[in-house]
């Protein structure tokens, strides 16, 4: 076991106990914040890894970006300080959601542990270089793709933001 | 890299993460001052008031540290240690000299961006924990102004990767050229004005804006802790001069760079630091919706102008 090993196992049992956490927790915000840990922690295994890109992206997308948005919504809900048993999800969610992360994670080691055959894979160190030439090369169709699907999200949200206020809706202060 | 080498770089990085901002708030005193007509710190220390930073950094230590009886405890107390710690990881990434930089990566441009976007996690922590609501308010701001800036920001600093065609700082050093500073003038006045958005300087302090909401985000804050979210700031702003310096101004490019490099980038940027302290004295605060005006209606259209010119620059000289 090498000290890459050593370092990539601390991460993802980091990853693994705040993704716990995050889902166990009664505190909303907690829940949010653990879930902060838990993608730093994963922008750490990419580190570890040789994936440099991947994880600063993760880093300043998912930690610096997304969260940033999640908790700023739950603070506009007036997200209480404490404990709350009301925030509880019935028994029957719980059980569907356990089966389906369970499946998740069954189907995803089967493809990517070697249970099954213990061929080791050469996994080929990950440049900027590299990723780059991938996404703007093969990749670049679903790229693109995914560029117009946040296009089309981005005029509906300006769509629906003036729509409703063409129809007379009170809008707050309009800057100027 | 061996393990002595390492354990060097680290303390050089947490030693200058000490002594810079310091730096910066000791030049914050006296040009604020002599700008106003005063003459600012003279006592502590005998000469100029040198050690009056020092002097405060002791009165912060021996305050009791308060928490609020209302406040979520454990998300209180580690909210300024997240937002100084992105600041410093920040500064490890930037090099200063030929080679002299704490760590060396590949990408370390876009390192530095990941990092200090990690910072204002604790602003909204801190924020949130106190149970305040010109804390939250605060927090709030913050976030909003930070989410507004950083996509300008990335874009600015996009450009000039993309005019050296590479993502490392040293690397984008060793490429720029004089004309640069022409070429890429309307990325570096989107990324300046960014950059005090990011750190809540003059005219973008709003999240702190200590005449309406009592610091925002601070106000329940004593002490240490408070101390550390100050030292933050003064990061940012180390941070922020250095970035600057070293993506705009070509680092330590200038006369006998070989043997002067190292002074060179600190004095650009110390440059840069006063004319952010500048700012201060002399502009009002914005407010909110002006504040995102001029994010969404100007620095982003300027930042995609500044990418688009960049690109047909690169295309017809390579």
């Amino acid at each position: 076991m090498t000290t890459r090993d050593i370092v990539f196992i601390c991460f993802a049992v980091l990853a693994a106990g705040c993704a716990l956490l995050a889902v166990t927790t009664k505190q909303v915000v907690h829940a949010a914040l653990w879930l902060v840990a838990t993608l730093g922690t994963i922008a750490g295994c990419y580190f570890v890894l040789g994936a440099e890109l991947v994880g600063l992206v993760q880093l300043l997308i998912y930690v610096g970006a997304v969260i940033i948005l999640v908790i700023f919504a739950l603070m506009l809900t007036r997200a209480p300080i404490g404990k709350h048993d009301d925030l509880a999800t019935p028994g029957w969610q719980r059980a569907i959601a356990a089966v389906v992360g369970a499946s998740l994670t069954a189907l995803i080691a089967a493809v990517v542990l070697p249970v099954v055959t213990d061929a080791a894979v050469d996994i080929p160190a990950s440049t900027n270089k590299g990723v780059s030439a991938a996404i703007f090369g093969v990749w670049v169709w679903p790229f693109e793709l995914l560029s117009v699907l946040l296009l089309s999200a981005l005029i509906g949200a300006f769509i629906v933001s003036q729509v409703v206020r063409a129809a007379g809706r009170p809008t707050g202060g309009e800057g100027r | 890299m061996s393990v002595l080498e390492a354990v060097i770089r680290s303390v050089a990085v947490v030693a200058a993460f000490l002594v810079l901002p310091l730096l910066v708030g000791q030049t914050e005193h006296k040009f604020m001052a002599h700008m106003q007509g005063r003459l600012g710190p003279m006592y502590a220390g005998g000469w100029h008031g040198w050690a009056q930073l020092i002097a405060d950094a002791a009165k912060f230590v021996q305050k009791e540290d308060v928490i609020p009886a209302a406040a979520d405890r454990g998300v209180f107390r580690i909210a300024p240690a997240v937002a100084l710690i992105p600041y410093m990881a920040g500064l490890a990434f930037i090099p200063i000299g030929d080679g002299i930089v704490g760590a060396d990566v590949p990408a370390s441009a876009f390192a530095v961006l990941a990092a200090l976007g990690v910072g204002i996690l604790g602003h909204l922590m801190g924020g949130w924990a106190s149970a305040n609501k010109y804390s939250m308010i605060g927090a709030m701001r913050g976030a909003a102004q930070l989410v507004a800036y950083e996509l300008p920001m990335v874009l600015a600093v996009a450009s000039v990767a993309l005019a050296a065609g590479t993502l490392s700082l040293s690397g984008i050093v060793e490429q720029w050229q004089p004309w640069w500073l022409l070429w890429q003038l309307p990325g570096a006045i989107v990324f300046f004005i960014a950059a005090l958005a990011e750190i809540n300087r003059t005219p973008f302090d709003m999240p702190i804006a200590d005449s309406e909401i009592v610091f925002g985000a601070f106000t329940e804050y004593t002490g240490l802790r408070f101390a550390f979210f100050l030292l933050a700031e003064y990061a940012g702003i180390v941070v922020m001069a250095l970035l600057f310096t070293v993506l705009y101004l070509g680092g330590w490019a200038g006369p006998l760079a070989a043997s002067l490099g190292v002074v060179w980038t600190l004095l650009k940027a110390w440059i840069i630091a006063a004319i952010i302290v500048w700012m201060r004295v002399s502009w009002p605060r914005l407010r909110e919706d002006q504040l995102h005006r001029l994010a969404w209606v100007w620095l982003i259209p300027i930042a995609l102008f500044q990418l688009a010119l960049t690109a047909v620059v690169v295309v017809m000289t390579r």
